[in-house]
């Protein structure tokens, strides 16, 4: 077990959005979490990536407390790409996706020809080889989400957490940030544990799908084990039909309507 | 399990991965063995024409006085003995000294404010600093002053930039308590701050209405900033706290860079986020406090050197060094101009920044609002 959540308690302030939550993700696999809005998925990743200090239970990253690890170590094991991220204007790709050796580096190995490497490499994983000197503001939506998915590569970590790395982008960039994802996986083996919201994409790009509602895991599995009907209303209050996907034989959900 | 392959937008296969050279914006590698570091070649360019001409304006400086003097024979008093070596080195070095450090510790602190700020207009008035020192200092001058039958000579030298210390830091630990929750954001620190501030200046200027005239006249020319009688006392602690706080603040730089990015993608990177913004927030307030104790709350510099020297670089966030020597330069030069413009009376140098420095934080507020609409 690469990552594992024991029993947390998660929330902000006062407010308590998961509590008592287990969840294990297994080396070498793609888990892509899933849940209406509001139901923690982005909590529970952020807990994951240590970005949220459970108020209770415990995170183990390869078997250890991740919130005992010096964070710089955790750094060089995992990877997090949060939701909607920022950068400071006038930022050039090569700059932004540089910042991934952070961990790597010290203040008397600013940047190594290892580095380097790891940087021209993480670009044109990304194929974005050639455009490292174009100023980020510059890219399209789909460039500007594969240059900080590049950075996150750049940090070379086997372990990937991404929140939502298709937001804003349209069908045809989402489907690209997804195969890059694959290829990560397959070609790379990564591990990588996702947030989305498009449920067939879900289907279609993880092996293990984990259900969410309230704080809660509903179902977890196979596509086809937690892409069922009744599942699919107890989760989201949704009528639908699920069919086979002609292209990727994954389960695919036609929506009938909202049950209220 | 997987699912099958599907029709890929992306040609089949590892991608081509050569290791191609990656050349940043603004930073050149150096590489020695196993150590290597990134270089600005612009910024050291700037950084070495600005010692030149901070050295030269402190040179214009000293020679003013009772003796006017030629650079030449300024130069020949500082390094040979003469008759005029004694007051170059105890009277008016010392001085051109106190203009440079303290001009360097103010541009640092509003350095290191504004990149953590994220914020162009902030400063270390924004942390509680000068505005602390400045009641704390009009506070005694005036309680003090008619209680003790006008302070003597001992406050003057020694307790009041004790005082301003004190002051500033008191001020700047009222911003911070009032600011944190949980963590420290730049936002809600620049505003708490604002408000903390007005507060602080509206305390001094009760104090100065409720002072005897003399002593709110002797705080005025105080809380404007002045350069006037600055000796060796001044320089010391100033070259103490520079020579401490300069290799904490560069060592700071990295993490200063990545905490430009949103908390999130720094904790992600490994980075310690309260720590790191809150030690060199710390370094900020110290190296402000003290430049403030030595020679009062000299308005504008740290919020505008830190500007100038990012365009002057050429660079996204205030570079430190060359802040640091922006600032040096703009005290040193206001400091003459206030010396000659209405010589043979010498107006506080802070009057001088202060006169340069509201057009300039007009011009700032304009280009925000346009950035704002465009």
């Amino acid at each position: 077990m690469r990552l594992q959540a024991v029993g947390v308690r998660l929330g902000y302030g006062d407010r308590v959005i998961v509590d008592g939550l287990d969840l294990g993700i297994e080396a070498g696999t793609v888990t892509t979490i899933i849940g209406p809005n509001g139901c923690g998925k982005s909590t529970l990743l952020r807990a994951l990536g240590r970005l949220l200090r459970p108020s209770g239970g415990e995170v183990l990253l390869d078997g250890k407390r991740i919130d005992r690890m010096p964070t710089k170590e955790v750094a060089r094991i995992l990877g997090v790409l949060p939701q909607a991220p920022t950068a400071p204007e006038g930022l050039t790709v090569a700059d932004l996706v540089a910042r991934g050796r952070h961990p790597h580096q010290t203040w008397y190995r600013q940047w190594s020809s290892g580095d380097e490497a790891a940087v021209g490499e993480a670009l044109a994983m990304t194929g974005l080889d050639g455009l490292g000197e174009r100023p980020l503001d510059e890219l399209s939506g789909g460039q500007r989400q594969r240059a900080w998915i590049s950075m996150a590569l750049a940090q070379g970590t086997d372990l990937l957490l991404l929140d939502e790395p298709t937001t804003f982008l349209d069908l045809a960039h989402q489907v690209d940030v997804l195969e890059l994802v694959r290829r990560l996986h397959r070609e790379h083996g990564r591990t990588v544990v996702m947030v989305l919201h498009d449920l067939n994409l879900a289907a279609r790009y993880a092996d293990r799908l984990v259900a969410m509602r309230a704080g809660r895991v509903i179902a977890a599995g196979t596509p086809h084990e937690v892409l069922t009907e009744p599942l699919l209303a107890e989760v989201f209050d949704l009528e639908a039909k699920v069919i086979e996907d002609p292209v990727a034989g994954t389960p695919l959900v036609v929506p009938v309507g909202v049950r209220h | 399990m997987t699912s099958p392959p599907i029709p890929s937008p992306h040609p089949e296969g590892v991608p081509p991965v050569s290791p191609v050279p990656v050349r940043l914006a603004h930073e050149r590698p150096l590489r020695l063995g196993p150590a290597s570091w990134l270089l600005r070649l612009r910024s050291a360019a700037a950084a070495l024409v600005l010692l030149a001409a901070a050295v030269l304006l402190m040179a214009l400086n000293m020679r003013l006085g009772d003796i006017p003097m030629s650079v030449a024979e300024v130069f020949r008093a500082v390094t040979g003995d003469g008759p005029d070596h004694f007051v170059v080195m105890e009277l008016r070095l010392p001085r051109a000294l106190t203009g440079v450090l303290v001009g360097a510790a103010l541009a640092l602190a509003g350095a290191i404010t504004q990149a953590i700020a994220r914020n162009p207009l902030a400063s270390p008035d924004v942390l509680g600093v000068t505005t602390g020192s400045s009641v704390a200092v009009v506070g005694v001058i005036v309680t003090a002053g008619s209680a003790a039958g006008g302070a003597g000579g001992a406050l003057a030298s020694v307790g009041v930039p004790l005082v301003a210390l004190a002051g500033g830091l008191a001020g700047a630990l009222a911003v911070y308590l009032l600011a944190w929750r949980g963590g420290l954001d730049g936002y809600r620190l620049v505003l708490v701050g604002v408000g903390v501030s007005a507060v602080f200046t509206n305390v001094k200027y009760w104090l100065l209405t409720v002072g005897d005239v003399t002593d709110s006249g002797r705080a005025m020319v105080w809380i404007s900033g002045s350069l006037n009688g600055r000796g060796w006392e001044h320089v010391v602690p100033v070259a103490i706290a520079l020579a401490v706080l300069v290799p904490a603040a560069l060592a700071g730089t990295r993490s200063l860079g990545v905490l430009r990015f949103g908390d999130d993608t720094v904790t992600g990177l490994g980075v310690r986020t309260n720590l790191a913004r809150g030690l060199l927030i710390l370094a900020a307030v110290l190296l402000a406090a003290v430049a403030t104790a030595a020679a009062g709350p000299i308005a504008f510099v740290a919020l505008a050197s830190p500007q100038i020297a990012l365009r002057v670089a050429g660079v996204a966030q205030p570079p430190l060094v060359v802040s640091a020597l922006c600032g040096a330069v703009l005290v040193t030069a206001a400091d003459l101009a206030a010396r000659t413009v209405a010589a043979p009376a010498e107006l506080p140098v802070g009057v001088v920044t202060a006169v340069l420095g509201a057009p300039y934080l007009i011009y700032l507020l304009i280009r925000a609002r346009r950035g704002a609409r465009a």
